[in-house]
């Protein structure tokens, strides 16, 4: 049976879905009956109903093959289809991340939901107004260039009066033209037609401040999250974790949980788990079953020996080697020979702690698997790279695979999202019921893949008149690339290390892109052999702006240690080094909206236990440019720290919806501070101690600064960037910066810590 | 086995699960509540808070069999369609980005505000630390409580 994305959206009742519809459609899809070996190809890029379709009823529903983590995506893509479309905003729906029922446009990924994800939505919208507006000249008896487009409707230009909705014109029928695929997946996708999108200047809906169509279920408790996914006879099941890393479970004690009726345990290589039919029995059995362990040696550096490990260890990849193809991008020898003959070398090593996702609720998944097909529920941020490597596990073609996103906790890039349902798929082929897997806090603290730990080691060198005549930078971490940003293949999850696919060999770092231009510079990284081969709990992949937050924490540091050293003003010396007319604009802006003043940025005087200090930090990505100020209070007797206010410059380029960008750089400012302040994934020789809240603790109410002020520059005449990471990346920086103002000492190592700043002040 | 009753959002349940199972577990397995969430099975985050006799209890670690008062959820809020004023301020302010934690934020300001309308900004931040938002939408959720607690004076 093919069960194609047509007969879907035709068995609903209409081809289309709306405000009312859409729930109907969405229950459909939820409670669609799996039948053995069905279909689920993949939709047609080529097609243009793949992109829109048109309601009897005039509502447009919009395919849109990313998926939004709470940013207001949605609203975003919808206003963007509305546009196009002479539709009022309210008239378009939008379903996302269904891998039935839209193109794999590559999930949420690198804050390229609109610079990216919304290219071919706006151009699909644009080439179905110009054949709706085509079709409707037909029906109202006039020439092509007769008509316009409004409201949801074809007008006859000349008498307004005649006119025909987009609903009547197509009568439940598709579109069924073509446009242009640039036979590309994932984020570089994308279609044109016939039709060229709209100018800014016409734009009514898009700028305009549009409410978030996702908050009031969320604030109801109406959202259809993953975790409400039920099935009927679906299974929960736990996997057990080794109490040492590298442990594999030898064998169990099935009689140690035989008091549970109906839980089960579920052993495959090196995989683990119970299952039961009541979800609170599968957490007793999980704690109650005895589990004989292999017992590995483990040396592990430890949180406080890691950074001297990252120093001595060797190399095993840089960006000359490995993951370029061995193609050397760097030359550090004009370098080296212009820090030889300086008057003077600047140098400052900074150390960046592990840090982890830390959703606010661990991974869950939910696979129903029958014998030749499968459907997966997963929150992931990339459903369609999941499909690929759940279909490769359960060795099924991908088009017998589907997997239905989900809403669920958030999450910042390659999360523990995607492995609950990965190890739900494999316990469901066993077991033939649907199998729900809930991971446990411990779970998604300690074994969700990390942002690495690295060592940024800086220098610059100058002249005799305070001139930088050489920079260098070096990042020296654990590989980002353990795991992979998309779950493509089993080797990229646990479980598909647990049953013996061969770990990803790839290693990747990052180094800044180019903000400040000084002669002889260099900008490199190398990565360090992993602490663990093989499903690792100290596994690395993206954490929200991946490894940026790393290398910009040691170079807006850097660049204010060496305006101290210099005597000249953090931001004087920036504005003299940046050649980007909007990186100038965002600093200059920001400045300006704090009241940044030339003569106080020397470390202050002021005595008591409570002193301020405010830090600058620049950054520039996905297509954004972000410049913050901070103003810290410091407790010099506590060693705690309070950003109190943060202000923000941003340019994004054209801005889609001001009120939701707004959130989005709050967000990103009190996320930013949280890893600034709190967050480090501490371990020891054999296993992580960041367990739960309490040891793995993020920013709290009471420590939200009293005050974001924010200035959004729309600059109607770029395209748009990326909102979802340029805002936290150099917060941290501009922290120390500012701790460093307060008190004249300098932060080299983050989290700040109040144990950690108060060691500092009294060193 | 001896059965558990449980007044939940007005409405008394018999429920069958043993004594120890902790509230969450029932009131989504078995009531099929979607407000509560599981978040970390520790007390330490919030998402699965709810009232009993209008105190912020969190669900997952309190056993069914302890619970005595009538039980109040995200769920039972909206009366006749309109949702309470905390849910109300919530939307108005947009004070969530996954929107997962919203049920701790909104239970605990109601048992927060219903004893304290006057809460001040202070006392608003002290009794609301605890909770947990891991997107960062602290801000958007300082404004709501304000909002609700102007609207509830």
């Amino acid at each position: 049976m093919k069960m194609n994305r047509r007969k879907f959206l035709k068995s609903s009742g209409s081809l289309v879905v709306g405000v009312s519809a859409s729930g109907a459609i969405q229950s459909l899809i939820a409670g669609d009956a799996l039948a053995q070996g069905v279909s689920f190809p993949d939709p047609s890029p080529e097609r243009l109903d793949t992109w829109v379709s048109v309601a009897r009823d005039g509502q447009v529903t919009a395919f849109f093959g990313k998926v939004d983590m709470g940013l207001g995506l949605e609203t975003a893509i919808a206003q963007i289809v509305a546009e196009e479309l002479d539709m009022p905003v309210d008239r378009v729906s939008i379903v996302a991340g269904d891998t039935l029922l839209t193109a794999n446009q590559g999930g949420a990924s690198a804050s390229s939901g609109i610079r990216a994800g919304a290219i071919p939505l706006r151009n699909a919208a644009a080439e179905a107004r110009r054949v709706l507006a085509l079709a409707g000249a037909e029906r109202l008896g006039v020439a092509a260039n007769a008509v316009g487009t409004a409201n949801g409707e074809v007008f006859v230009l000349a008498d307004p009066s005649k006119r025909i909705g987009y609903g009547q014109i197509l009568d439940g029928k598709p579109l069924g033209t073509n446009v242009k695929w640039n036979k590309e997946m994932g984020t570089p996708l994308n279609v044109t037609g016939e039709a060229k999108p709209k100018s800014v200047a016409d734009y009514k809906v898009v700028g305009q401040p549009v409410a978030r169509r996702d908050i009031p279920a969320k604030m109801l408790g109406t959202t259809d999250y993953l975790t409400n996914v039920r099935l009927p006879g679906m299974l929960h099941a736990r996997i057990l974790r080794p109490p040492v890393g590298a442990a594999v479970p030898v064998s169990f004690d099935a009689a140690s949980i035989a008091s549970i009726a109906g839980a089960r345990v579920v052993h495959k290589k090196d995989l683990l788990a119970v299952v039961a039919e009541r979800e609170w029995d599968a957490v007793r059995a999980a704690r109650m079953l005895k589990v004989e362990w292999t017992n590995p040696e483990m040396n592990w550096p430890g949180t406080e020996g890691v950074y001297d490990h990252i120093r001595s260890a060797p190399a095993v990849a840089s960006n000359g080697e490995s993951a370029f193809a061995g193609k050397r991008v760097y030359d550090e020898t004009p370098t080296y020979k212009a820090l030889a003959g300086a008057a003077r070398v600047l140098t400052a090593d900074y150390e960046c702690p592990f840090q982890s996702h830390a959703r606010i609720a661990p991974s869950v998944g939910v696979a129903d698997v029958k014998p030749g097909s499968a459907v997966i529920y997963a929150d992931t941020q990339k459903p369609h790279f999941v499909r690929l490597g759940i279909a490769k596990l359960l060795e099924l073609p991908a088009d017998k695979v589907r997997v239905m996103w989900k809403p669920g906790a958030g999450s910042y890039g390659r999360s523990d999202a995607d492995e609950a349902p990965f190890e739900a798929a494999v316990l469901s082929r066993e077991l033939g019921r649907p199998v729900r897997v809930q991971w446990t806090r411990n779970e998604g603290t300690a074994w969700d893949p990390k942002a690495p730990a690295a060592v940024i080691s800086m220098k610059a060198g100058l002249n005799d008149k305070g001139g930088i005549d050489g920079w260098y930078m070096r990042s020296k971490g654990f590989s980002g690339w353990d795991v992979k940003f998309t779950a493509d293949s089993p080797e990229q999850t646990l479980v598909g290390m647990q049953l013996g696919y061969k770990k990803w060999d790839m290693h990747n770092f990052d180094v800044p892109t180019e903000t400040y231009q000084f002669a002889n510079t260099v900008r490199f990284w190398q990565t360090v052999a992993p602490l663990q081969e093989k499903a690792s709990p100290m596994r690395c992949a993206h954490l929200r702006a991946p490894q940026e937050v790393q290398t910009r924490f040691a170079q807006e540091c850097f660049i204010d240690e060496v305006a101290m050293a210099t005597g000249r003003d953090p931001l004087a010396l920036r504005l003299a080094a940046c050649k980007e007319p909007r990186e100038i604009d965002v600093l200059k802006a920001v400045t300006e909206k704090a009241g940044w003043n030339a003569a106080d940025t020397r470390p202050r005087t002021a005595k008591g236990d409570v002193v301020t200090g405010r830090g600058l930090a620049l950054y520039n990505g996905y297509g954004s440019y972000a410049a913050l100020v901070v103003e810290v209070e410091v407790n010099r007797r506590t060693g705690h720290v309070w950003a109190r206010k943060v202000t923000v410059a941003q340019d994004s380029g054209l801005v889609i919806n001001p009120a939701s960008i707004k959130a989005v750089i709050e967000g990103n400012v009190v996320q930013g501070l949280s890893r600034a302040m709190c967050e480090e994934v501490t371990f020891d020789q054999k296993t992580v101690t960041s367990v739960d809240w309490n040891t793995y603790p993020i920013l709290d109410m009471k420590d939200a600064p009293e005050q974001v002020d924010m200035v959004v520059l729309n600059r109607t005449d770029k395209a748009s960037g990326g909102a979802g990471e340029p805002t936290l990346v150099s917060i941290t920086a501009a922290v120390a910066n500012a701790i460093h103002n307060a008190t004249g000492v300098r932060m080299r190592r983050y989290p700040f810590t109040a144990a950690r700043v108060r060691a500092a002040l009294s060193a | 086995m001896a059965k558990t009753t449980i007044t939940v959002d007005g409405r008394a349940h018999e429920v069958a699960a043993t004594p120890d199972t902790p509230l969450l577990y029932v009131l989504r397995e078995e009531l099929s509540l979607n407000g509560p969430k599981f978040g970390c099975g520790l007390a330490q985050c919030g998402t699965c808070t709810v009232l009993v006799d209008g105190r912020a209890v969190r669900s997952c670690v309190t056993p069914v069999s302890a619970v005595k008062g009538a039980v109040r959820t995200l769920d039972g809020l909206a009366a006749g369609g309109k949702p309470h004023p905390v849910q109300a301020a919530f939307i108005a302010e947009e004070a969530a980005q996954c929107g997962y934690c919203a049920n701790g934020w909104i239970m605990s300001s109601i048992a927060m505000l219903e004893k304290n309308p006057k809460a001040t900004d202070a006392q608003i931040r002290e009794q609301l630390s605890g909770l947990k938002c891991r997107c960062g939408t602290h801000m958007a959720i300082l404004r709501a409580v304000r909002r609700a607690a102007a609207q509830m004076a």
